[in-house]
């Protein structure tokens, strides 16, 4: 189509400016009035790799649909966010209106740099949205000198997998205490020598979260009630034993110092170990028989009792929350309304996503696709369950560092007294210098 | 127009492209020069400040400068910096020693022209266009301790498998394996970029004089290849000297459960992403960069040294 006049032209040349005028201006960031529209605002989300960030990821146009406002994820893996948020919210970025984070290891951190905002008023304000339906363990790990500075959006704890069929074969029961797991795991062992009793995490900083459920079980803790280090107790030092003796006296095969879940999981899933005790919100990547050869072997039970009982954590293990120094704040608190709503958290359960809200476990059909083993090993789990898996501090990483060392010496069959010692001395040290 | 005509406009137009013309290597230079000086400076400058105080958490929490305090913790501090120091040097040596010798070898074979040559070429440069992120993935599973392919490998002649990348002892060996298997060819490259410049003459009259084909190469090859050898020894010396994707890739944050590969770059990165000492962290690169800088300011000197 040509335009044939000048005046033709002239309008139509000031009509592209005006248009693309407002676009510019809608999308660069500008704040709604106090909630009453987003419509045309931008969101920049950050988020993990996640089961949860997927699902969210087709439920998105809904949202864009609904409120006229625009989405732009980017995500990446959990490491690489890390390092992400170290340089953008350092820096200050605006770039970032919501971000996916671990409450455990970042809030405090966060928090206390002032990255996150303040949303005690907007989640305490909504009574249809309901803050008071999430778990109280989750919920407080989010909030920071009295203030809610993120909504959980998924929640784990420790559960214990199992191989059905070689326990069966072995004539044992489903382990209950400590003790029974041990035997257990020496039992099948020399039954199959060319599958270890029990594998689970080893390298030093990934071994501490799955390590707690051992250690609270044990009787111990991290640092006790002074503030000071507890892992030199003797409930400490026999669970650092026991962990460490698990992984390493029941296999013979030669043992990754460095593994995480992933390559934990991958020797379970390629039939070659009896028991591991992990996340259990990463149950699927055991029972879905393109990840596992023993996918159909799969058995769920809930952590073994030790002397203090059976103690896992239940934890939320990543949270919404918006960056301090966004522009688009009421966007950003619309986004996380809408992406932990009931109506979100009930349809992520039903894929597999475990949230933290009480209403949807209370909900027959939230979990009504999940192994009925599972569901009730959660339960049970979640009712004695402990509302953190490594020391609450500000340098969460460095104190991982320094508690995981006995780990690594108990499975490298250590002196681990000696290693105990020293890490002792140093978390010691550590925690007066986090506190200041 | 009428201003083109006035004389003193004409004048000082001259003058100015007289001037230019004199200069002009400078103004064509400049914006580059201005761009990179910035670009280095910024950053530089940035980190130098930092390494005087006491930052941590956030640089946008309040910080007091402390002096020399983060220099001396780093140097007096012998569990994580002094070994990292070592370990940087072992990798680079090791690595660039191998790559010296494997490089000139390759190179002295692809000298003369011979049928498939290309195809042979090709090949030899395959490691070297691979990103070291994957390269450091495929490592790390072929030297997996109980399902990678080099320990079922080794079980086919009776070997029993080896920890490889999983015991401390090896890790850093193994990796600068995986670094010479990388940049080998790169040295090469360069090597036989070497050779093919070399003038015939030199050799054909130590042929008349009667050596023999290594005499010919020690006595006439390496001393004419001497610069490019050291040009071949700086370039991959300080690419060496900061590894870190095939580090990390491999043994992850702090150089593995044990810090065994935790060169100066994997402790720098440790320090700033994972513990957040952002004072400590920039003393600890600084000191790096002066170290890169002293090596370069020895060779260059060696360089010299030799050409006069």
């Amino acid at each position: 189509m040509k335009y044939r006049s000048k005046t033709a032209r002239f309008v139509a040349a000031a009509t592209t400016a005006v248009v693309a005028g407002t676009l510019v201006s809608c999308s660069s960031g500008s704040e709604p009035d106090g909630g009453e529209g987003i419509e045309g605002t931008t969101i920049r989300v950050t988020l993990a790799n996640h089961v949860w960030t997927e699902t969210l990821k087709d439920l998105i146009p809904e949202f864009e649909e609904e409120t006229g406002a625009k989405v732009e994820i980017s995500q990446l893996a959990e490491d690489q966010l890390s390092d992400q948020y170290n340089v953008k919210l350092n820096a200050g970025t605006d770039e970032i209106d919501v971000l996916m984070y671990r409450p455990l290891q970042e809030n405090k951190l966060f928090a206390s740099n002032g990255y996150l905002s303040d949303i005690t008023e907007q989640v305490e304000g909504d009574t249809d949205w309901d803050w008071s339906d999430f778990q109280s363990g989750p919920a407080s790990l989010t909030t920071y000198e009295e203030a809610v500075v993120g909504v959980p959006i998924i929640t784990e704890r420790t559960v214990l997998y199992y191989r059905k069929d070689l326990l069966e074969e072995a004539g044992l029961e489903v382990p209950t205490t400590l003790e029974e797991l041990d035997a257990a795991a020496a039992a099948i062992h020399a039954l199959h020598p060319e599958v270890a009793g029990y594998i689970g995490r080893t390298g030093k900083s990934a071994a501490v979260t799955q390590f707690s459920a051992f250690l609270f079980s044990s009787g111990g803790q991290w640092i006790d009630e002074d503030g000071k280090s507890a892992i030199d107790s003797e409930e400490a030092r026999g669970a650092y034993q026991y962990y460490g003796d698990l992984i390493s006296n029941h296999t013979d095969a030669t043992i990754n110092p460095e593994m995480s879940w992933p390559e934990a999981f991958a020797v379970f899933q390629q039939g070659q170990a009896a028991f591991i005790a992990d996340a259990d919100s990463l149950y699927k990547n055991m029972t879905d028989p393109s990840q596992s050869t023993v996918a159909d072997q799969v058995g769920f039970a809930a952590f073994p009792e030790g002397e203090a009982g059976s103690k896992p954590y239940n934890v939320a293990a990543w949270a919404l929350a918006i960056n301090e120094t966004s522009a688009n704040q009421e966007a950003a608190w619309q986004f996380i309304k809408w992406a932990t709503s009931k109506e979100i958290t009930l349809e992520m359960s039903t894929l597999g996503v475990m949230g933290a809200r009480t209403s949807v476990w209370d909900d027959a059909d939230a979990t009504a696709e999940y192994p009925a083993e599972l569901v009730e090993a959660i339960k049970i789990n979640g009712e004695n369950g402990v509302g953190e898996d490594r020391p609450l501090v500000i340098q969460v990483a460095e104190a991982r560092e320094i508690v995981g060392e006995p780990i690594v010496a108990a499975i490298a069959g250590g002196d681990v007294d000696a290693a105990v010692e020293s890490a002792n001395k140093a978390f010691d040290e550590f925690l007066l210098e986090d506190a200041e | 127009m009428t201003a083109l005509r006035d004389p003193e406009v004409v004048g000082a137009r001259e003058r100015f492209s007289r001037w230019a013309n004199r200069h002009r290597k400078w103004l064509f230079a400049g914006p580059s020069i201005i761009f990179t000086a910035l670009l280095l400076a910024i950053p530089l400058g940035w980190t130098l400040f930092l390494s005087f105080t006491d930052a941590k958490r956030s640089v946008r929490r309040k910080f007091d400068f402390n002096g020399l305090d983060n220099y001396v913790e780093a140097l007096t501090d012998t569990e994580r910096f002094w070994p990292a120091v070592w370990r940087t040097f072992a990798f680079t040596g090791g690595a660039l020693f191998f790559e010296l010798i494997l490089g000139m070898i390759i190179a002295l074979l692809l000298w003369k022209p011979f049928r498939g040559q290309g195809v042979v070429r090709t090949i030899i440069l395959l490691p070297l266009v691979a990103t070291p992120v994957a390269v450091g993935m495929m490592w790390r599973l072929l030297f997996e301790p109980n399902i990678g392919f080099v320990n079922e490998m080794l079980s086919w002649v009776g070997i029993p498998p080896q920890p490889w990348l999983a015991d401390p002892a090896t890790s850093l060996a193994t990796l600068t394996f995986v670094d010479i298997w990388q940049w080998t060819p790169m040295v090469a490259l360069i090597l036989l970029a070497g050779l093919t410049g070399l003038s015939d003459e030199p050799q054909e009259a130590a042929k008349v004089d009667g050596a023999n084909g290594w005499q010919r190469f020690w006595y006439v090859t390496v001393p004419l290849m001497r610069p490019v050898i050291i040009a071949a020894v700086l370039l991959r010396g300080i690419d060496a000297l900061k590894t870190f994707d095939i580090l990390y890739a491999t043994k992850g944050k702090g150089g593995g459960a044990f810090h065994d590969v935790e060169t100066l770059n994997v402790y720098a990165y440790g320090l700033s992403f994972d513990y957040n000492e952002y004072g400590l962290a920039s003393a600890v690169l600084i000191l790096f960069f002066l170290l890169i800088l002293g090596v370069i300011w020895v060779l260059q000197m060696q360089r010299k040294g030799k050409d006069s």
